[in-house]
């Protein structure tokens, strides 16, 4: 199957990633071929197979519903999640303006 | 006398406990070692006062007949995929530099509870996609081996934890983390003449790990010997609640049970292994392999894995879809690069941040997997890949009524010249087609170097267990490492 350049602007539109026309007409011929390669999965007949959804059986756990639980994944620590911020201004993560 | 940076694991520990030397010497003499190497480019980021400090903890408790941890005196590399606190962790991305966690990832904190020290953050393919370190945005691992041939042809050290696997092939560290996707800790292993295991997934922690595909990445520990990564592995492993899928499971004492006397143990051989016009020296190898377990006392039987031939198709549908979804996280916002030219908006600062901080080999697998996740491709793509997979999971079980361990080649070739392959995606994909089908279903995987090719390049034999036998694992790559007696080195270029 073939991939156009506009399907692959398409796609990275939805992976909110900027490319040149340069970029799109030397992807869509690499994406052609690889996803030529992946379509032989086609030809497995999985009528009667359900996907895979765990690669080894585990249960979903619950953790105890307790403020801070874990000091690494708790609250209280505004200062460390926004350390490595580009642009943190009064507490908050600035982004460009969103609303005229 | 034998130079401390030549010792591995169990022996600068058991060095250390005794007083034969100290901790602080140790890590001088490695950190001295890692200065020197900078030609190799393992690293990204040098630690020594990390070792240093880890070291005079060491030799403090020693003195004051405090018990040592089972890695005291012990300085490793860490892939530069593991957070780590205060030190940068990129994932050897653009858009990660300049990133220092406030926090310490489960497994690397394991290590330094055991009395590791950390010599540096290791170089990686960006975002550990890759399969030879040369799409790192910190540039090219070079692999310290180099053919036989006199020529200074540089060789990839394989990928994605390239850093590592170069770093222990050429004495820069006795030990490293790796993490393995679809062979990232086996391939790299096998190219350089180490060992490596990718343990169970869900053995080790993905807490505080950069994340590639969750349903595949687990962590696992490299060396220059089966020993030394049954102690390392014993370190990193255990139950963490801050992951979901973290087994619950106790963390046998695999280096103490170590047996390589394999009676009444069945080996497996996979005849979907064998390809088409495969590398003479290979077959040559695994040949080998099987002759040094018969002599071990294990009985050998002709096993097939029907759909290994679409595991990889699988992998790079799976692997694609989740890293789309996880990278989704890098948006310019909470850490890392922003790209904002003035007067832009929202969206276009994502794409502008994402289009400059990514890789071509990262954005190539990000659309891959936005493609096959797309609405009307879902179905066709996503879940038939899920389903094909298991089938692969299915295979293995099946092979477990027969054989308890399966022996394979852990690639299809010995390591090639850097750039020889990267022009070609596909090529360079078809690299794992060994060590993918055992991520797919999550199973222990060991690679050991099995003997040099024609070219003096080290070829690696891929040990295959049951989920959480890596005893049975570690038991049968013992075996063979006391009958390689591989001793081959690296001659020092750098």
């Amino acid at each position: 199957m073939s991939v156009t350049s506009e399907e692959v602007a398409r796609v990275a539109r939805l992976a909110r990633v900027r490319m040149s026309e340069d970029e799109l007409a030397r992807l869509a011929p690499e994406l052609s071929k690889i996803l030529d390669w992946v379509e032989q999965l086609s030809r497995v007949d999985t009528s009667a197979v359900e996907p895979m959804t765990a690669v080894i059986p585990n249960r979903l756990r619950l953790r105890e519903d307790v403020v801070d639980a874990d000091p690494d994944t708790g609250g209280g620590r505004r200062d460390d999640v926004l350390a490595n911020a580009p642009a943190a201004e009064h507490g908050f993560f600035g982004v460009p303006k969103v609303i005229e | 006398m034998t130079q401390l940076t030549d010792l591995g694991v169990m022996a600068l520990r058991n060095g250390v406990a005794r007083g034969d030397f100290t901790a602080a010497e140790v890590a001088n003499a490695f950190n001295a070692a890692v200065a020197e190497g900078g030609a190799l480019n393992a690293f990204i980021v040098t630690t020594p006062d990390h070792a240093a400090a880890a070291a005079a903890r060491v030799d403090a408790d020693r003195a004051a007949g405090k018990p040592l941890g089972p890695l005291a005196g012990v300085p490793i590399g860490m892939k530069d995929l593991f957070a780590t606190r205060g030190v940068q962790t990129t994932a050897a991305s653009a858009i990660l530099e300049g990133f220092v966690p406030p926090y310490e990832s489960t497994v690397s904190q394991r290590l330094w509870d055991a009395g590791a020290g950390m010599l540096g953050k290791l170089n990686l393919d960006q975002f550990a996609m890759g399969s030879s370190n040369e799409t790192s945005h910190f540039g090219n691992v070079v692999s310290p081996w180099r053919r036989s041939d006199g020529g200074e042809t540089p060789m990839s050290p394989g990928g994605s934890s390239g850093g590592s696997s170069a770093a222990i092939a050429a004495r820069l560290c006795p030990a490293a983390t790796g993490t393995d996707t679809g062979g990232s800790i086996r391939q790299p292993a096998a190219f350089t003449g180490i060992c490596g295991i990718k343990p169970t997934y869900g053995r080790c922690s993905r807490w505080g790990v950069v994340a590639f595909a969750s349903s595949l990445d687990q962590a696992g520990p490299m060396a220059r010997s089966v020993e030394d990564c049954a102690v390392m592995l014993e370190a990193m492993a255990g139950f963490d609640p801050k992951d979901a899928t973290s087994l619950d499971e106790p963390v046998p004492q695999w280096s103490a049970a170590l047996d390589a006397d394999l009676r009444g143990l069945k080996v497996g051989v996979p005849c979907e292994y064998r390809r088409e016009g495969m590398d003479e020296a290979i077959v040559a190898v695994w040949e080998q392999g099987k002759a040094w377990l018969r002599d071990a006392g294990a009985q050998l039987v002709d096993i097939s894995l029907p759909h290994t031939d679409y595991a990889l198709p699988a992998y790079y549908i799976v692997a694609p879809a989740e890293a789309s979804s996880n990278l989704a996280r890098y948006d310019g916002v909470r850490y890392g690069l922003r790209e904002a030219p003035a007067g832009v908006g929202l969206q276009e600062m994502y794409a502008a941040t994402r289009a400059a901080g990514f890789g071509d080999e990262v954005k190539r697998r990000i659309l891959i997997g936005t493609y096959v996740l797309s609405a009307g491709f879902y179905d066709a793509y996503y879940t038939q890949a899920q389903k094909v997979r298991t089938l692969v999971a299915r295979d293995f079980r099946n092979a477990w009524a027969e054989c308890d361990v399966i022996l394979a080649p852990t690639t299809p070739t010995a390591s090639f010249p850097l750039g020889s392959l990267s022009e070609d995606p596909l090529t360079m994909y078809l690299n794992d087609v060994f060590a993918v089908p055992a991520s797919l279903a999550g199973l222990p995987a060991m690679s050991v170097p099995g003997g040099l090719n024609p070219d003096g390049l080290p070829l690696g034999l891929q040990i295959i267990g049951k989920p959480l036998d890596e005893q049975g694992v570690l038991n049968a790559g013992l075996a063979i490492e006391q009958r390689a007696g591989f001793t081959a080195r690296p001659q020092r270029w750098w």
